[in-house]
């Protein structure tokens, strides 16, 4: 038995990182409107805003991927499959991180929205410089946790045709008899790269709180 | 390039068709979930249990299966058992490949919502037990598992719902459910964009309702808190 193949693995790797990392920066950014819209104060907005959050989560990955390359498909050309897929990965990301920064919003205490009615700041302003990066702070751990979610939930990019560490372990685990052997080593390879990026979020999220905390 | 006008009425004409053929499939979906959530709570529990065990062996060796099993894509999980184990002279039916991988998948994470709930159990009562001179093992028959699981409840009911949305990953394992059946309509009759948003809302028609469910056993429980 030789292990040649997990280098044959191991070239999905930076594609499953760009995978996590785009699709989990696009849901930080997308994530924030689509929260404000679901606070509202207009009922048909916040309604709206919230059934688009519950379809994007109630509906599996791999159904809006194939919604995506297969269904649009037959509309739009795609040369790559790649980039349809980091922007549905964000889209759904950002249904997830608005959810993630309404439990952050409603940590915030109520004084803290009075004071800065007290003070004479509008919505826009509280929300942006005194509540806004408070949420930021209370948010990154779960945000964290979503991301490793993330990188595993990655691997189903596969099933569309990215090249990711899925792809390389079907396409070597095909060709051999021992194809257990492949799929063990990806799925250690995904265990490894989970706590990876756990312990990077982490002392990324105490260098973070650190610099916002008073 | 032409864009086709996507008309919603030849789309509502689609669903009518495609409807009775997802159907089927929506149920295999709905049987290979129930297998996961049979094997898989009773081995989250015992999982969970063993986490507290007194030998550290024991421990040891939970932690470890817990992080293999959180830590690998539900999808790696699939593909291991129907591609990888036939090669080591154990061959599986697709529709078992579904169940067992994502059961174990599902014994992973619910060992650890379960041992969430087993650690709520307050202390003294735990204290109160082996004062009353019951066994380790009635304090946990009879005091802290009926409890314990009573709290993971609402985050096993999410859980379940989790579990629901991954059973669609077994389409990679040709397992005839929903997003296969969806996907097999829309290679016969090139509609692949009603049929695959059609088993979309099928999916949402479930998940969303069990989810306000979930919601709602959340706030039940904690009332008296």
């Amino acid at each position: 038995m030789s292990l040649d193949y997990v280098t044959t693995i191991l070239q999905g790797v930076p594609m499953t990182l760009l995978l996590t990392f785009a699709g989990l920066g696009l849901g930080i950014v997308g994530g924030i409107p689509l929260a404000v819209l679901r606070q509202s104060r207009i009922w048909p907005v916040r309604t709206l805003a919230r059934l688009v959050i519950d379809l994007l989560r109630g509906i599996p990955i791999i159904v809006w991927l194939f919604i995506v390359i297969f269904g649009l498909g037959a509309y739009i050309q795609y040369d790559d499959v790649t980039l349809p897929v980091v922007l549905g990965l964000g889209l759904i990301s950002s249904a997830y991180l608005a959810e993630i920064y309404r439990g952050g919003l409603a940590a915030i205490h109520a004084g803290q929205f009075e004071a800065s009615t007290a003070l004479g700041m509008t919505r826009l302003d509280t929300m942006a410089r005194i509540v806004g990066p408070q949420i930021a702070r209370i948010s990154i751990p779960a945000a964290a946790t979503y991301g490793i979610g993330l990188l595993k939930d990655s691997s189903i990019a596969f099933t569309v045709g990215v090249q990711e560490v899925m792809y390389w372990t079907n396409d070597v685990a095909r060709t051999r008899s021992d194809a257990i052997g492949p799929y063990v080593a990806a799925g250690l390879l995904y265990i490894v790269l989970s706590v990876l990026c756990a312990w990077g979020a982490r002392s990324l999220g105490g260098v973070l709180r650190r610099r916002v905390a008073r | 390039m032409s864009i086709p006008a996507i008309a919603p009425l030849t789309f509502v004409d689609d669903w009518a068709d495609a409807f009775p053929d997802l159907l089927p499939g929506l149920w295999v979906s709905i049987k290979v979930t129930l297998i996961a959530l049979v094997i898989g709570l009773p081995l989250g529990l015992l999982l969970a249990i063993a986490n507290g065990a007194r030998a550290r062996v024991v421990r040891w060796l939970a932690v470890l299966l817990v992080e293999i099993g959180r830590g690998m894509p539900a999808l790696v999980m699939l593909q291991l058992l129907y591609f990888g184990l036939p090669t080591a002279g154990v061959v599986l039916s697709s529709f078992w490949a579904a169940g067992l991988g994502l059961g174990l998948t599902t014994a992973a994470y619910t060992s650890e919502i379960i041992r969430g709930g087993l650690n709520a159990v307050p202390q003294g009562e735990v204290e109160a037990a082996t004062a009353l001179n019951l066994s380790r093992t009635d304090t946990l028959r009879f005091i802290v598992v009926p409890q314990g699981l009573r709290v993971a409840i609402p985050a096993l009911m999410g859980f379940a719902i989790l579990i629901f949305q991954a059973s669609s990953l077994a389409y990679t394992i040709a397992l005839p459910e929903l997003l296969a059946q969806a996907y097999s309509w829309g290679s016969s009759s090139f509609k692949y964009l009603p049929v695959l948003v059609l088993a979309g809302l099928m999916y949402a028609v479930i998940t969303i309702p069990a989810g306000l469910l979930t919601e709602r056993a959340e706030r039940r429980l904690s009332r008296h808190l």
